[in-house]
């Protein structure tokens, strides 16, 4: 059962050996030529799963992967029962929310700690287990980087979506964000990205929210 | 503001960011009366910024007169001026913007800066009849992918380095191609690749929406100097990975925006084999692929005058104290009060 449609893959929902599992298959581009075309959908069938492995050495709960068909362009992975952080972020009572927020970041530097970007840190690319696990998703655009510029970039967008969607909430998540990231990567260096990420949004590219 | 009857009312622009030198006469209405040009080609190598502005000195004068002939007016019927404020090579923005300065203060007439990037949708957006569109803008200064949204062309994707129409004018240089007038390096590593057979793998770099083309640059080049490859494949294999990831980023935006069309347009509009990529795209978001007819894509002055009618009738005007050059003016810093939406 196809449970979204992206511009690069589609996910799906299915029943593998018994389990729910979340397909997710990078199709072929009509404009691409063959060869071409299948380059690219093996290398990221390939990188994806390989930083979801790095980010669990690092500490951030992922799904698990079952398989990788690198000649299909299929990766089968453990479907993460639970809800969107987005889903339930608004909805939380405020202590909660917070530390919600707090834990979110830590995971956050823990990734930036190992060198790994997620490239699309959105609330809902974060579950939150019905044991109270948070499990980040969707690493189709992240990349191995330690430079403070893609670091910057990353919470960036996580800025932003909390102003989108949680507009309520989302100066003290925000900064919930950043205490449980300091936690992880030091004060000193939360410091540097905050600055990073003032300068992004001077760069004018961010002048309002989209 | 706007004068009544806007058929009878001629904006003049200057384009002048880069190598060319263009003057432009349009009707309030959307019409060219002309479009003169003249394009500083350089000996050798790429565009000295100093000797193309000493270019455009040089011709200023004549292309103006050419475009005042061919529109058939006088210079008192000129009641708007525009320039390319931003953003470009200095010298050549100023030169252009002190002919700008001159003119208007002479006539008595307001003058606008118009933005070049905006500039070339908006043109592209008229002689298209596109309304709202994706557009792709590629040439050898810019790689950008935009869509309007909440009073300003949003930058959904762009180059983080070196722009896709640099990336083919070096390597063709360093492959030892001769540019011509009438024949850019693009058409020629076109050509080649028309006749390439065998894909050789090169780096493919899409970061996120966001384009990087010196790697790819630097591989190609190398690949050249292995001398394994013939120059035909080495050509198709660079237009096949750079225009891929064009087209990928393009789609993205599509997909996420859902606009009506999709627009190409800058120098490198004209390449047959990108044009086909990005149709394929449109055609499977239910787009409209609009392509701007080279006229209109490369820089040219009807851009600017169209830019500067369309700001003046939303009372944006710049004082001549204020009119500074603007080198590293972005396209989503342009507040577009014209545009609906």
């Amino acid at each position: 059962m196809l449970i979204k449609k992206g511009a690069e893959a589609n996910l799906y929902l299915e029943e593998w050996h018994n389990r729910k599992v979340i397909m997710k298959r990078r199709l072929p581009k009509k404009y691409r030529i063959q060869k071409l075309d299948k380059e690219i959908r093996s290398q990221r069938t390939v990188h994806e799963p390989h930083v979801i492995h790095k980010a669990k050495e690092a500490g951030v709960p992922t799904p698990t992967i079952f398989m990788v068909d690198v000649a299909e362009s299929n990766i089968i992975m453990e479907f993460v029962g639970g809800k969107q952080v987005k889903q339930v972020l608004n909805d939380l009572p405020p202590e909660e929310r917070l530390r919600l927020s707090r834990h979110v970041g830590g995971l956050i530097g823990r990734l930036h700690k190992h060198g790994i970007i997620h490239g699309d840190l959105t609330t809902s690319n974060m579950i939150l287990t019905s044991y109270g696990k948070v499990v980040f998703v969707d690493f189709g655009l992240s990349e191995r980087s330690t430079e403070l510029e893609t670091r910057g970039v990353d919470i960036h967008l996580m800025k932003r979506a909390f102003q989108s969607t949680h507009y309520k909430y989302a100066r003290e998540c925000f900064e919930a964000v950043m205490e449980g990231y300091a936690e992880v990567v030091g004060e000193e260096e939360a410091k540097n990205v905050l600055e990073k990420i003032r300068e992004i949004e001077r760069r004018g590219r961010y002048v309002s929210e989209r | 503001m706007p004068t009544p009857n806007s058929a009878a009312s001629y904006c003049l622009g200057i384009e002048s960011t880069a190598d060319d030198f263009g003057v432009a006469i349009l009707s309030f209405d959307g019409k060219v009366l002309s479009n003169a040009n003249s394009a500083y080609v350089p000996e050798k190598g790429g565009i000295h910024p100093r000797e193309a502005a000493r270019h455009h000195a040089e011709v200023a004068e004549k292309v103006l007169t050419e475009a005042f002939e061919k529109a058939g007016i006088k210079p008192q019927d000129v009641s708007l001026v525009a320039f390319s404020q931003g953003p470009g090579l200095g010298p050549c923005l100023r030169t252009g913007a002190t002919a700008a300065r001159a003119l208007a203060s002479y006539l008595g007439v307001p003058l606008v800066g118009a933005n070049h990037c905006v500039a070339h949708i908006e043109i592209g957006k008229l002689v298209t009849a596109a309304t709202d569109p994706v557009t792709l803008y590629v040439s050898g200064g810019n790689t950008i992918v935009s869509a309007f949204e909440a009073g300003r062309y949003r930058v959904f994707g762009e180059t983080l380095d070196i722009a896709v129409g640099n990336c083919l004018d070096v390597f063709a240089r360093e492959a030892g191609l001769r540019q011509r007038r009438g024949a850019p390096f693009g058409a020629m590593v076109e050509e080649l690749a028309r006749k390439g057979k065998t894909f050789v793998s090169l780096p493919y770099t899409v970061k996120g929406m966001d384009l990087s083309f010196s790697g790819l640059l630097t591989a190609t080049v190398q690949l050249l100097h292995e001398k394994n490859h013939r120059l035909e494949d080495i050509c198709f294999s660079l237009q096949e990975v750079a225009f891929s990831m064009l087209t990928e980023v393009t789609e993205r935006a599509l997909a996420h925006t859902e606009k009506p069309e999709v627009l190409l347009t800058g120098g490198v509009a004209a390449n047959k084999r990108l044009q086909s990529m990005l149709n394929v795209i449109a055609e499977e978001h239910n787009a409209r692929f609009c392509v701007v007819p080279k006229e209109y894509a490369l820089d040219n002055g009807a851009m600017i005058a169209w830019t500067g009618i369309l700001a003046y009738k939303s009372n944006i005007t710049v004082p001549i104290e204020k009119s500074f050059v603007k080198l590293k003016w972005r396209l989503d810093e342009v507040y577009a009060p014209w545009v609906e939406g």
